[in-house]
């Protein structure tokens, strides 16, 4: 049970541990630091602190103006407490929550002495919302300083007045854009937005360690800043330009607010289809402009306690927290780390891997058999790396610094210096054994040898090796340098050195990463596999492309299962379904194989060949429906079941195939967690995020639910539905859940 | 005349030439877009090499090589040296060529000379820097470039004019020269204010410094103390004979001025930065054997340099703090054995931040590696006839002031070594790796 305020009655008696303040003449400096974690939360503890802190400051006559600042290096305030949120019962509890942290922030906004935040470091959800409450705003502009309202992120809205203070600071459609997105704001756009006033150079070495002095040159600055407030000598209304008033008078007119609304509204609906309850909320808070103030924040409080109720935050928070798992290696540290990278094959994924990690700092040697190809592949780093250029993520010079750090080659010439081996070349085994073997002559006894398959057993691939304890899988998603995940494959005889280096590498190359057993398919593609047959299945039935796609999107995957397929290759489905095919038998049929074979013969091999189940033409937006395709299909035409062939019919048939396959994983030990089959299949197929993964959806769609689902299917399509033995256990013990 | 000193103590090395310095001379320093703005470089260069010969008397054919540095180039005149050199009236035999390192470009000018010598190639060699910031040049943006290069290889009426008419308003946006990093795009200023910041490096502290620059240079303009400057007729206007950017002002006056680089709160102002300036400088730097044959009495011996580099960002400037030891211990001398420093001020900020660094033995541990901090100048040693934020700042020509400066100042003092440090910008790696600001020491030995 939450009750900060009674927390707070008990808090006199103890010292405070989290919230200090010392007095700079007439300026009390309220520093913040949770000493219990690496970054600042609005923590129970944090909250009651504060609270007291300032009654403390605003009772001190001689106090003329305060400045906040947080002496955690690179964290202002990250938001508000997850688990605290999480361990709210109710939504009466969070909605209490959400009261409580409003009622001290319109404190701050309406303090009689002038209150400066000083940030540096990460500024967001709660923790922008206190700054926003401040009157002054000072920012580092370093790389570290990032302000932002992720809470849609986690299917939540800014629950502390943000909704309400930052259209004012930013106007309508930025703040819109702000907490609809919940992307970050680097500082120099913050201060362009008008969300910061001020912004502070981070220094570089001096009589201290840098980030030290830098939080103390922020502080010295916040300190004139407020002295400035104090005696007004600093403004704090900033002229508004001519656009600026411009702008506010139009967006006061009713009519244009209305249209503004609408529009986000349309936008909003066309894009979250209905599945995300966060956005929605998020204008319906701010839509209510003639509603009294009080009232007004009583309805907004409820709103943001029925959303952190709801299973999709609940989800989304779940992908949160997994992702922070995932994002650390729990192998230990390698003996050796890895300096030098070679990877063997420059076409996409190997240019793409070859990208995330010169970027890094890694040496890469990116090697290729063909001229061709090494000058293809060079261009795509170039390209991925020059395209940050041209966002100003990057400066024209710090590009070409980490070209510095590719070469590219024929041979393999300085092999013999490299830590780590990725190849990326063509699927097949024997062409596998075949460079496994070449570079095994030329690499030092420390090197690992890392493949990246996306189907072929690590193990069969490691039979060809002198030093299986060596020999490792990496499989990358395409594009890499876009998506996040990374699945690692141990073999029985991979050696734990090898697997921590492998997430080291993993991680230095900023992936989210799942270590998985090895088996056909591993995990990831092993549940992909059978969702694809019966997507192919589908379209045989007669439902076309678009359809399909419309009725994968509108469950939540963010690409639709037609286009899926086109995007992973057409030859690479029907590659992979045939082997999985044989390693699993009838369970993966499905779809005909031969209906994939034949496109792959008339070389629609997908988003590459610019053919695939629809037509890619340059810049076009709208792509249509590949003709020679559909004839294929009706050649392979099966008649469709009208018992089981409803919309929702077929979403399920497709989304039950891929759940009761990564349940299996785990039943089989391929999977260790079942966070990291959630994060597997969120990060790297696309699954639903507002259902939270494979496993979360069971826990919250009810194990019993989905089987009798897969029962009705199983009675006319066979094996290919029969739940495994663990789902069927949780179906039959209710209690029985993936995630407590 | 032999030399009297031990070897030790004269730091000559077995088998490596002494190389002295003869004399050195340079056009008073202006504020640019004074007295000097109609000339072009070459002509401010052209004057400081004709007080050269007119000071040495040297035969116009004697001089083996000359060597000039500047840091803006006048395209027309990409060679300035040799432009100036064939002006000034110098045979047309001697080869001459230009260098460019930012803001040590004559020193790098007068190291390349010494090389020359010690290296057997040449006896006499002048060195020299101009810089010229009345004029810029200010090139079209590329677009146009591209368009009017474009416009060059048509051939037809037809393919002139639709080139003619891609020509949009951006295409007409002039590009022009920034003072600015390459690497980090961060201006000198900007950096300089960053480094003080670092440093702890208030506002008062850098406005003092700067007020003793204005105050010493102008007591040594006023005692007749510059002695390298020479008159220098402008065409068209009156005879210069003094610098003209001496200008001592009061604390009260210099606290009034806004922050240049960081608004609001920053500390480094025009007042305490060294201002654009006009104006060259040249030196005669000959083996000592040849100058005493010859029959000129050198000035000092050139003993020994270092150039040292840190990373563009966040140590642009601290290179004096690198370097000092350096040079220091390849002399085997002390900090306590050094007569007169010469520091070049590109900013008040920069001064005293290095200062600060070479008073830290945590700067020292962390970031140099040594056991103990590198210790300070002493102040009545330092920069006593003023410096770059007082006397003026021509990037290019401000090497040779210095070492001409340290060498008549020991003569007047009676001190027997001299040190310069001087910083020049130029980035080459970026900031995970140090490297790539460069700052020259020169040893110097009183004759």
């Amino acid at each position: 049970m939450c009750f900060p305020l009674l927390i707070f009655f008990f808090l006199p008696h103890q010292a405070r541990t989290h919230v200090s303040y010392e007095l700079k003449d007439d300026v009390a400096v309220i520093r913040l630091n949770d000493p219990t974690s690496k970054v600042n939360t609005l923590s129970v503890q944090m909250q009651a602190e504060l609270t007291e802190v300032m009654g403390e400051v605003w009772s001190n006559g001689a106090v003329k103006s305060a400045v906040f600042i947080s002496t955690k290096p690179g964290c202002f305030i990250a938001g508000a407490d997850i688990n605290m949120i999480q361990a709210c019962k109710s939504s009466e509890e969070v909605t209490s929550l959400s009261r409580e942290g409003q009622k001290m922030f319109e404190k701050i906004e309406k303090s009689p002495i002038p209150i400066v935040a000083a940030i540096n470091g990460s500024c967001l959800g709660g923790g922008l919302e206190f700054a926003i409450a401040c009157q002054y705003r000072v920012a580092t502009k370093s790389r570290k300083t990032i302000l932002g309202t992720p809470e849609v992120m986690l299917g939540l809205l800014p629950g502390a007045g943000g909704t309400q203070r930052l259209p004012k600071m930013v106007g309508l459609p930025g703040a819109f854009d702000m907490m609809l997105t919940g992307r970050n704001i680097r500082a120099d756009k913050a201060k362009k937005m008008g969300l910061v006033h001020q912004l502070v150079d981070p220094l570089g070495p001096g009589l201290k360690p840098a980030e030290e002095r830098t939080i103390e040159y922020l502080e010295e600055v916040a300190v004139g800043v407020a002295k400035g407030i104090a005696n007004k000598k600093v403004s704090l209304t900033k002229e508004k330009g001519f656009m600026q008033k411009l702008q506010d008078t139009v967006m006061g007119l009713g009519p244009v607010r209305k249209q503004i609304y609408k529009t986000v509204s349309d936008k909003v609906q066309k894009q979250t289809k209905g599945l995300y309850p966060a956005p929605v909320k998020i204008i319906e808070v701010r839509d209510c402009k003639g509603v009294k103030r009080v009232f007004f924040f009583c309805f907004f409080s409820s709103n943001f306690g029925k959303l952190a109720m709801t299973s999709e935050s609940r989800a989304l928070i779940g992908l949160y927290q997994g992702q922070v798992i995932c994002k650390k290696n729990h192998y230990g540290t390698p003996e050796k780390e890895v300096k030098k990278l070679a990877i063997l094959g420059a076409g996409l994924m190997g240019a793409g891997i070859a990208q995330v990690s010169v970027d890094k700092g890694l040496t890469t040697i990116l090697k290729d058999t063909a001229v061709d190809g090494i000058s293809r592949g060079e261009q795509q780093v170039y390209k991925g790396l020059n395209d940050k250029v041209k966002k100003k993520a990057l400066t024209s010079f710090a590009r070409d610094t980490i070209l510095s750090n590719l070469s590219a080659q024929l041979d393999y010439s300085s092999f013999k210096s490299a830590d780590m081996v990725i190849e990326a070349v063509f699927e097949d085994i024997n062409i596998k054994h075949k460079v496994l073997k070449e570079v095994e002559a030329v690499i030092p006894p420390h090197c690992i040898f890392a493949s990246n398959t996306s189907a072929l057993p690590i193990k069969d691939i490691a039979a060809a090796s002198k030093r299986p304890e060596k020999v490792i899988g990496m499989h990358y998603f395409s594009p890499v340098d876009k998506m996040q995940l990374l699945e690692i494959i141990t073999t029985d005889k991979t050696s734990k050195d090898t697997t921590a280096s492998a997430v080291s590498v993993g991680l230095k190359q900023g992936k989210i990463i799942i270590v998985v057993g090895d088996g056909p398919g591993f995990y990831t593609t092993r549940c992909l596999a059978p969702m694809l047959a019966e997507a192919v299945r589908v379209l045989q039935e007669g439902v076309g492309p678009k359809r399909l796609d419309a009725l994968t999107t509108s469950f939540g995957f963010p690409v639709g299962a037609a286009t899926l397929a086109d995007e992973v290759g057409i030859d690479v489905a029907a590659h992979v379904a045939e082997d999985l095919g044989k390693a699993f038998g009838s369970r993966f049929g499905g779809g005909n194989v031969d209906v994939l074979k034949t496109m792959v013969e008339k070389g629609f091999k997908g988003r590459k060949s610019g053919k695939g189940c629809y037509i890619y033409g340059k810049g076009k937006k709208d792509k249509s429906v590949n003709p020679d395709a559909e004839e294929i299909l009706k050649k392979y035409k099966l008649a469709a079941h009208p018992a089981i062939s409803t919309d929702s019919d077929i979403q399920y048939r497709l989304v039950s195939r891929f759940v009761n396959e990564a349940v299996l994983c785990l039943q089989e030990n391929i999977l260790r967690n079942p966070v990291e089959g959630d994060i597997g299949a969120v990060f790297g197929l696309g699954f639903p995020p507002c259902l939270g993964g494979p496993f979360r959806f069971v826990d919250s769609f009810g194990a019993e639910r989905l089987v009798g689902i897969m029962k009705r299917f199983e009675d006319i399509y066979g094996n290919q539905f029969t739940p495994c033995q663990l789902l069927l256990d949780h179906a039959k013990n209710p209690s029985k859940k993936f995630h407590k | 005349m032999v030399m009297p000193w031990a070897l030790e103590m004269t730091l000559a090395r077995p088998n490596v030439k002494n190389i002295v310095l003869v004399e050195g001379v340079r056009t008073p320093f202006l504020l640019s877009g004074t007295t000097y703005s109609d000339l072009m470089p070459h002509d401010l260069a052209r004057a400081a090499l004709q007080g050269l010969l007119h000071r040495t008397a040297i035969p116009k054919d004697v001089v083996d090589y000359i060597i000039y540095g500047t840091v803006i180039q006048e395209v027309k005149t990409s060679n300035v040296a040799r432009e100036a050199a064939l002006g000034a009236g110098f045979s047309d035999k001697i080869p001459s060529h230009t260098v460019t390192m930012a803001c040590i470009s004559s020193n790098q000018a007068m190291t390349s000379a010494v090389g020359l010598i010690a290296a057997g190639q040449c006896d006499a060699v002048v060195a020299g820097g101009v810089e010229f910031m009345s004029d810029v040049p200010i090139r079209h943006s590329r677009k146009m470039r591209k368009t009017m290069l474009s416009l060059n290889k048509a051939k037809t009426l037809g393919q002139r004019l639709s080139l003619l008419g891609s020509i949009r308003l951006a295409h007409l946006s002039p590009e022009l020269p920034a003072v600015a990093e390459f690497s980090t795009s961060e201006t000198m200023g900007h950096s300089a204010d960053r480094l003080a910041a670092a440093f702890g490096v208030s506002r008062v502290e850098q406005d003092e410094f700067a007020l003793r620059s204005h105050s010493l240079a102008k007591k040594a303009q006023d005692a007749g103390l510059l002695q390298d400057v020479i008159s220098f007729k402008v065409p068209g206007r009156d005879i210069v004979s003094q610098d003209n950017g001496i200008r001592p002002s009061s604390m009260e006056q210099m606290a009034k001025l806004k922050p240049a680089f960081i608004k609001p709160h920053g500390t480094v102002t025009a007042a305490n930065s060294s201002f654009l300036t006009d104006g060259a400088s040249a030196v005669l730097i000959m083996s000592e054997e040849k100058a005493l044959a010859m029959g000129y009495k050198p000035k000092a011996y050139l003993r020994d340099f270092v150039y040292v580099s840190q990373d563009p960002k966040d140590q642009l400037l601290l290179g004096p703090t690198y370097g000092t030891p350096k040079v220091l211990e390849r002399a085997g001398l002390t900090m306590s054995d050094i007569d007169v420093f010469e520091f070049h001020e590109a900013f008040a900020g920069q001064i005293m931040a290095n200062l600060k660094a070479m008073d830290s033995d945590w700067f020292a541990q962390t970031y140099m590696g040594r056991k103990s901090k590198v210790g300070t100048p002493p102040m009545d040693k330092f920069n006593l006839w003023g410096g770059s934020l007082s006397l003026g700042h021509p990037f290019g020509a401000t090497g040779c002031r210095l070492v001409t400066t340290v060498a008549h100042r020991l003569q007047k003092e009676g001190g027997q070594y001299g040190l310069v440090a001087a910083c020049a910008a130029g980035g080459q790696v970026s900031d995970t790796h140090p490297g790539g600001v460069f700052w020259l020491i020169v040893l110097l030995k009183n004759k």
